[in-house]
């Protein structure tokens, strides 16, 4: 008998792709709610469909739409119809649904944990164990602190013999003093290591690329500073706008719906220095020892430091589409942004004096999310008279989306008899290097929630020193009522007044 | 889904080469956002009668299939070499296209001897290079062994178990071996690991009394790797096991202080690979896996006559699918192929 096998180590598990998940019920708060039917139900087929659910796994949809369970069966299998990313086995999809269950109720209402608790007991008893235990928080964030105390008051935030684990949907929080609050509210019942504030940009392929790019690479590592580095480019743009969204949308705002979170968490795994280990407290160290050396603005350093905007009417793909104040549901004198430039400061050892420009919006030219590194220019070039297009500092571009990919924009010359240089670009898609198709972000993180690794979710101070870089800017907007709010012109590039955040010669990477 | 064609009667690898690169070059120029996929070379060596259904094969492997696939298609009598080249792309306005490149070349069994002349200069270098050869053809295997990085084969598919663990002894030293018999047992071994991962059913697992294998005619390779797999893991000593009729094997292996039974044998099923797995430990437990639709059934049995039952769930990946599973795996490295491997040739020499 091998000596792992005494000290309780599975032997069985060395060499697999796919490590055993405890035998775990999952439950759905707001199961019928949009997010669970395009993205969270297509994803646990997908699980189930190539094996990786635990060997007893069990669900339940918890939601305030009246429903039985049979309906709630045709709900999920009409997801998984819709929106599953391939077509789906009859038979594991009916092995899915055929046992999941639906609680009905308010989620104020304290029959409902009654109901959910008594549920849950009957699949502890049929499997003859105890099941680890997953909520799923999909709801409006109102109801995020309301139904972590009703499950602590049901004493269903632990159990003897197993794990629970609640996974808690972005925003978590409206800013920092709504991010504490909340916080304070869910580890009163939950421990944090219970805790799985899930953003999905982290479960990106691309995203945990740009890990391995930087850490398992000798190439790139050592120009990783300021000494070689001008500056740090990340883009979020959509060329859609808000849609049917305005009731969200107008509360919340680009620096609230895509900055905070998203592009803060790209900036901090970025600049963040490596990690000792793999593993979930090692990495988000160090990404809050970033997001801690951002220093945030004095309200009067914030008209020097963020530009916002708003999108008027214009031609997006040959067709005219409305200004947001003239979208449905949008109230006429709203100042809320759909377009927030940003420039930051990591001030720290390693990237002193690196400004970190980020730019996100609706309605811009084309859906583009991408992190670009601009190095210094090379010192001297000899090839200046010589007719070059133009010698540029080299770039190392990562694309999230259309494409998942990097490239590294180099100088080359030109076929010819001059010394002609332009720049070219090597190039590494996804989709032309590897066979696998890039699972959804959500199969990976309800995987790892399962699982117990909080690696790519985000801790509670992790969380708190986000707003912290974001609050003093929303603070600012929201007092300034009277300066007016820029436009710009839909499937354009944003608005002028954000140029004039590019100190120094440095220019906005055409979208 | 678009294809560029091009062929040639009687022609050379250069020429083959050089149809290539002006193939994508036009497509690309064309279309910048195509892109040609440069991920793996999958050399087939087929007899030429049997190429259609190795084609049909590799089509079902799904996306999971060489960026340069090279079909060598074996034709006794032929002199010539005749060859069709096919860029093949889908054409995506948003995002990058994709170009996939097959090579099919008919050639002669005098061309074997020097087959690795024919095959250099067409691979993409800079790629791993695959070796499929499922028709044998161990002299055209022997000449490409230098060329090769990862050597795919079925053990399943020798006339028995012994000499194909033979074979891949042979080949190791050459090239990394991918069994798609081991890959057979995928799923099997990652539930068998799961079951017992608990820590009370790994303590079971320390008592474990008997392993029932049961599997379909011709898959006792598969068998005996999943036995290996688990004699290796769990430190049994492996023993030759004894051979009656129907396929069918038994024997008694060391565990520490006791000893675990080890019956192997033939269950009638449509599908290549195992058919049922049972475990037994001491005192009163036995878990049981069978191949069902949608997954496998589990059944768990207990001392005082109680017994549960439930599916674990997953789709069949079908034989198309193992391919594709063995072509990906050539990206990576298995650390427990060969202490199972190591087994079950010990557990095969009766």
């Amino acid at each position: 008998m091998p000596a792992g096998l005494a000290g309780l180590e599975n032997p069985l598990t060395e060499g697999l792709e796919r490590l055993p998940v405890h035998p775990t019920s999952l439950v759905i708060f707001g199961a019928t709610g949009d997010l669970a039917h395009r993205k969270l139900l297509p994803a646990l087929y997908n699980l189930a469909h190539e094996g990786q659910l635990p060997e007893r796994f069990e669900m339940v949809g918890v939601g305030r739409r009246d429903s039985e369970h049979e309906q709630f069966r045709d709900t999920l299998t009409e997801s998984v119809r819709r929106y599953s990313r391939r077509r789906p086995d009859e038979q594991v999809l009916c092995g899915l649904i055929e046992d999941s269950r639906y609680v009905q109720g308010s989620f104020e209402d304290d029959l409902v944990y009654t109901e959910l608790a008594r549920t849950l007991a009957e699949f502890d008893e049929q499997a003859g164990r105890t099941l680890n235990r997953v909520f799923y928080l999909s709801t409006a964030p109102e109801f995020f602190p309301l139904i972590a105390a009703k499950l602590g008051a049901a004493g269903l935030n632990c159990i003897d013999g197993a794990d629970t684990r609640i996974v808690i949907e972005k925003p978590f929080g409206y800013d920092l003093e709504s991010a504490r609050r909340l916080n304070a509210q869910v580890l009163e019942v939950f421990e944090e290591s219970q805790v799985y504030r899930i953003d999905h940009y982290l479960g990106k392929e691309t995203v945990q690329n740009l890990m391995a790019l930087r850490f398992a690479n000798a190439l790139f590592e050592p120009v990783w500073n300021r000494n070689y580095i001008d500056h740090v480019q990340i883009v979020a743009a959509e060329d859609i706008g808000i849609g049917s969204r305005a009731g969200y949308y107008d509360g919340a705002g680009a620096l609230r719906d895509l900055v905070q979170n998203h592009m803060l968490q790209l900036l901090a795994l970025l600049a963040m220095e490596p990690p000792t280990a793999f593993n979930a407290e090692k990495l988000r160290d160090e990404k809050l020892k970033v997001l801690e050396a951002i220093v945030p603005p004095t309200p009067a350093e914030v008209p020097q430091m963020a530009v916002r905007g708003q999108y008027g009417p214009g031609v997006v793909g040959g067709e005219r589409v409305p200004g947001y104040l003239q979208e449905n549901g949008v109230p006429p004198d709203s100042r809320t942004e759909t377009y927030a430039a940003l420039r930051l400061h990591v001030s720290n050892w390693r990237w002193a004096g690196v400004p970190f420009y980020l730019r996100t919006g609706k309605r811009l030219a084309r859906k583009l999310t991408e992190i670009a590194v601009i190095l210094k220019p090379v010192p001297h070039v000899a090839f200046q008279g010589h007719g070059s297009v133009g010698i540029q500092a080299n770039q190392i571009v990562f694309t999230l989306q259309p494409d998942e990919g990097v490239a590294v924009s180099i100088g080359a010359k030109l076929p010819g008899t001059r010394m002609q240089i332009r720049p070219v670009n090597m190039e590494f898609r996804y989709g032309t290097s590897f066979l696998s198709e890039s699972p959804e972000a959500y199969e990976r993180l309800i995987l790892d929630a399962m699982l117990g690794d909080a690696t790519l979710f985000t801790r509670n101070d992790e969380v708190e020193a986000l707003w912290g870089v974001v609050d003093p800017i929303l603070e600012a907007w929201r007092d300034d009522r009277n300066s007016p709010m820029p436009q710009y012109e839909s499937g354009g590039a944003g608005p002028a007044e954000a140029d004039a955040l590019m100190d120094d010669g440095r220019i906005w990477r055409r979208l | 889904m678009s294809d560029d064609f091009w062929s040639e009667r009687d022609t050379t690898p250069d020429a083959i080469e050089a149809a290539m690169r002006s193939m994508l070059r036009e497509r690309h120029a064309e279309n910048e956002r195509l892109a040609p996929a440069r991920v793996l070379n999958l050399v087939v060596i087929v007899d030429r009668e049997w190429k259609g259904e190795i084609a049909n094969r590799l089509e079902r492997a799904g996306r999971y299939h060489g960026s340069r696939t090279i079909l060598c298609a074996i034709e006794e009598g032929r002199t010539t070499l005749d060859a069709v080249a096919t860029v093949s792309y889908d054409n995506p306005e948003d995002r990058l296209g994709v170009m996939w490149e097959k090579i099919e070349i008919d050639l002669g069994c005098e061309h074997l001897p020097g087959l690795q002349t024919i095959i250099d200069p067409i691979i993409v270098s800079g790629l791993p290079t695959v070796l499929w050869a499922p028709h044998r053809h161990d002299d055209a295997v022997r000449t490409l062994l230098g060329l090769i990085d990862v050597i795919l084969l079925d053990s399943d598919d020798f006339p028995s178990a012994a000499e194909a663990f033979e074979r891949v002894f042979a080949v190791r030293d050459h090239a990394y071996v991918i069994d798609l018999a081991w890959l057979r047992t995928t799923p099997w071994r990652e539930r068998l690991a799961a079951s017992f991962d608990l820590p009370a059913r790994l303590r079971a697992l320390e008592h474990a009394c008997e392993l029932d294998i049961r599997h379909r005619d011709g898959s006792s390779a598969s068998a005996l790797l999943l036995a290996g797999w688990m004699a290796s893991r769990l430190g049994w000593d492996p023993e030759p096991l004894s051979l009656h009729t129907g396929d069918r094997r038994e024997g008694t292996l060391a565990n520490g202080d006791h000893e675990v039974r080890i019956v192997m044998r033939e269950s009638h099923q449509e599908a290549p690979g195992l058919a049922g797995v049972t475990i037994s430990c001491l005192p009163d437990l036995s878990l049981s896996l069978e191949r069902g639709w949608g997954g496998l059934e589990a059944t768990e049995r207990f001392g005082d006559g109680g017994v549960k039952q439930w599916k674990i769930l997953g789709a069949s990946r079908g034989e198309g699918g193992i391919l594709g599973d063995g072509i990906r795996l050539a990206l990576l490295r298995e650390p427990t192929y060969w202490p199972a491997l190591n087994a079950a040739r010990e557990l095969s020499e009766a």
